[in-house]
């Protein structure tokens, strides 16, 4: 299982790589190993440092200012007000319908977009990973949707399924599914699909690449062997393919769910959260509570309940990472 | 029917067909707003109730010269261009330097800063918003290029330094030791040998990093908005409270989205390779 993870990994045989140059035992390697140690103290910190040094001040620093914030109430326009309140504002959230409904929102959006992406993802894989003569074209052609700006996929799709103008309506009614125009974005009761549906457009490229990736890796003896032992298509998915590609569609998963998790661009202009809350997830009403209410503490607030939920996704992908990565 | 015949009908039906309904929902939403975009202003249907015309009767550019006409989206572009240029330059110069870091040198701590800078960005970006907006505000760097300038190349750096790393292992590390004994020192070798052999990998995460600020959103609508406007604040600025002008939006989309499509053809098979590699955020 590592062994196979390793072979779609190319970082790890570079790494392989340069390590048996390192041990190769000729000369120069030596001598020059000597030198690498002779000054290893501080010139790759030196190196290293712009780089740390930007990610810290603009990235470390904040986040400990935002966890300081979630302790105050700090609403901007009321600076009379501003006051350590210790855990106000999380009891606070503990207490607000609308934080509950965002957080129940947060985990079906994540679930159905995850599941929609790895579905759709998956399927195109497979055929990608099959011979025809336009295969690079369309190879290139399904990845548009994962680099178009979450801002123009939000807008199409809030086009498409426009209650008055949607073609998606049009379509629908041609074809005999619907008998009149429905208001997807509009109702309380399909506005998150709706969304849902638009963020599986963007994403799915994204597991395609990965499982293909992975597919690309199986060696092909594997299945000429099943094949000889007389096996039918679906135990050739579920005992080879399947098992041997799990390893990376785990890592795109975790992957994927945080930053679905966090993503919030997309809702925000689809539907804004609403109608009323019902597509309200717990960034969104923290980016609506800093961004409209200008609320900065029950907002970092919100965020930090956020993180929480994260840290433990984040802690699985690096122990992940680090299982199948050795990084030294 | 001959098996050949019979077999190339399965084909149809079981691949061509499949694939050609995938790759349509992946473009179908460009081809429609294309479609929208050269339409004449209401254009889409002639009355309410009335089915939608799926290609206009005469289509015309009039919403593209409106687009740079009225909107004043030719501003929106030169701002998106020199955030997402000076972002490029800036993050990949911090990132370049510490990817040759990990990629040639084992050193105490390598491994705690290779997953700091895997974590670091995992976090909500919501949870950046609100300091960042606060700190900016009071240096006083709110609705500058420079705002943008610095987060975008900042959030980059993580992804950037990682997909160069892998570049970075590729090329043995015989060919810099070599460089050494002929007299260069460790900053040269880097110069002159490594960096000019990563250039592809080099010029394609410049490109990755252009990209993500080019489409960036959330924090373009709060730190930047008044004197620099990127498109994507810009698009989504047009959209109206009541009536919302889709021939237009649509061509704006059109015109923003095809820079980044070029772009990203070019860079496609690294930027896949540097991320399966790491298996990393995209």
């Amino acid at each position: 299982m590592k062994s196979r993870s390793q072979a779609v990994l190319p970082v790890l045989k570079g790494k392989k790589e340069s390590r048996l140059i390192e041990r190769g035992g000729s000369e120069n390697a030596d001598m020059s190993n000597q030198h690498y140690k002779r000054k290893r103290d501080l010139y790759p910190y030196s190196l290293l440092s712009p780089a740390l040094i930007g990610a810290t001040l603009i990235i470390l620093v904040p986040m400990l200012f935002a966890l300081g914030l979630s302790f105050m109430n700090y609403v901007l326009y009321r600076p009379q007000d501003h006051a350590f309140v210790a855990l106000q504002n999380y009891r606070r959230a503990l207490g607000d319908e609308i934080f509950w409904l965002s957080v129940r929102n947060t985990f079906i959006w994540v679930i159905g977009v995850i599941a929609l992406q790895v579905l759709l993802g998956f399927i195109t894989a497979l055929f990608l990973n099959r011979r025809f003569w336009w295969r690079g074209i369309a190879r290139s052609l399904i990845l548009i949707p994962w680099v178009t700006p979450s801002v123009i996929t939000a807008l199409m799709w809030r086009f498409m399924l426009d209650g008055n103008t949607g073609v998606i309506n049009d379509l629908l009614v041609r074809l005999g599914f619907l008998n009149e125009y429905v208001p997807w974005l509009a109702r309380s009761s399909s506005a998150l699909p709706s969304v849902m549906i638009a963020l599986m457009w963007q994403g799915f490229p994204f597991f395609s690449v990965m499982i293909l990736a992975g597919l690309q890796a199986i060696p092909q003896e594997l299945y000429e062997v099943a094949e000889v032992d007389g096996a039918k298509v679906h135990q050739k998915f579920y005992r080879i393919t399947l098992p041997l590609v799990m390893p990376i569609l785990l890592t795109a998963v975790l992957l994927r769910t945080i930053w679905v998790a966090n993503s919030l661009d997309i809702i925000f202009i689809m539907t804004g959260g609403g109608p009323g809350y019902s597509t309200y997830t717990l960034p969104l009403y923290s980016y609506i509570r800093a961004y409209s209410g200008l609320d900065f503490g029950y907002a970092s607030t919100l965020a930090v309940y956020l993180t929480i939920i994260l840290v433990m996704l984040i802690a699985a992908y690096v122990i992940r990472v680090m299982r199948t990565e050795d990084l030294h | 029917m001959g098996y050949e015949e019979r077999n190339s009908i399965k084909r149809l039906f079981t691949l061509h067909l499949p694939v050609l309904v995938i790759t349509l929902f992946a473009i179908g939403p460009y081809i429609w707003s294309f479609i929208t975009s050269i339409s004449p202003p209401g254009g889409m249907r002639v009355q309410a109730g009335e089915a939608i015309r799926y290609f206009p009767e005469s289509p015309t550019i009039f919403n593209y010269v409106r687009l740079f006409d009225r909107i004043n989206f030719l501003q929106n572009l030169v701002d998106s261009m020199v955030v997402a240029t000076f972002a490029m330059l800036f993050g990949l110069s911090l990132s370049l330097t510490a990817s040759f870091s990990f990629s040639r040198f084992r050193f105490p701590g390598r491994k705690y800063f290779m997953l700091q800078f895997l974590v670091i960005n995992m976090f909500p970006v919501v949870l950046l918003l609100i300091p960042l907006f606060w700190i900016m505000g009071r240096m006083g760097i709110t609705d500058t290029y420079l705002a943008l300038v610095l987060a975008y190349a900042t959030f980059t750096i993580p992804f950037s330094t990682w997909m160069m790393t892998s570049f970075f292992n590729a090329i043995p590390k015989s060919l810099d030791e070599q460089a050494q004994i002929d007299g260069c020192n460790r900053f040269q070798a880097m110069i002159r040998i490594v960096i000019p052999i990563a250039m592809p990998g080099i010029v394609a995460t410049g490109i990755y990093i252009f990209i993500t600020a080019w489409n960036e959103f959330v924090f373009a609508s709060v730190l930047t908005g008044r004197s620099v406007q990127t498109i994507p604040v810009a698009l989504q600025r047009m959209v109206g409270q009541h009536e919302i002008a889709w021939e237009l939006l649509t061509a704006g989309s059109v015109v923003s989205a095809l820079p980044v499509i070029i772009l990203f053809f070019f860079i496609q098979k690294r930027l896949i390779s540097g991320m399966t590699a790491g298996a990393i955020k995209s």
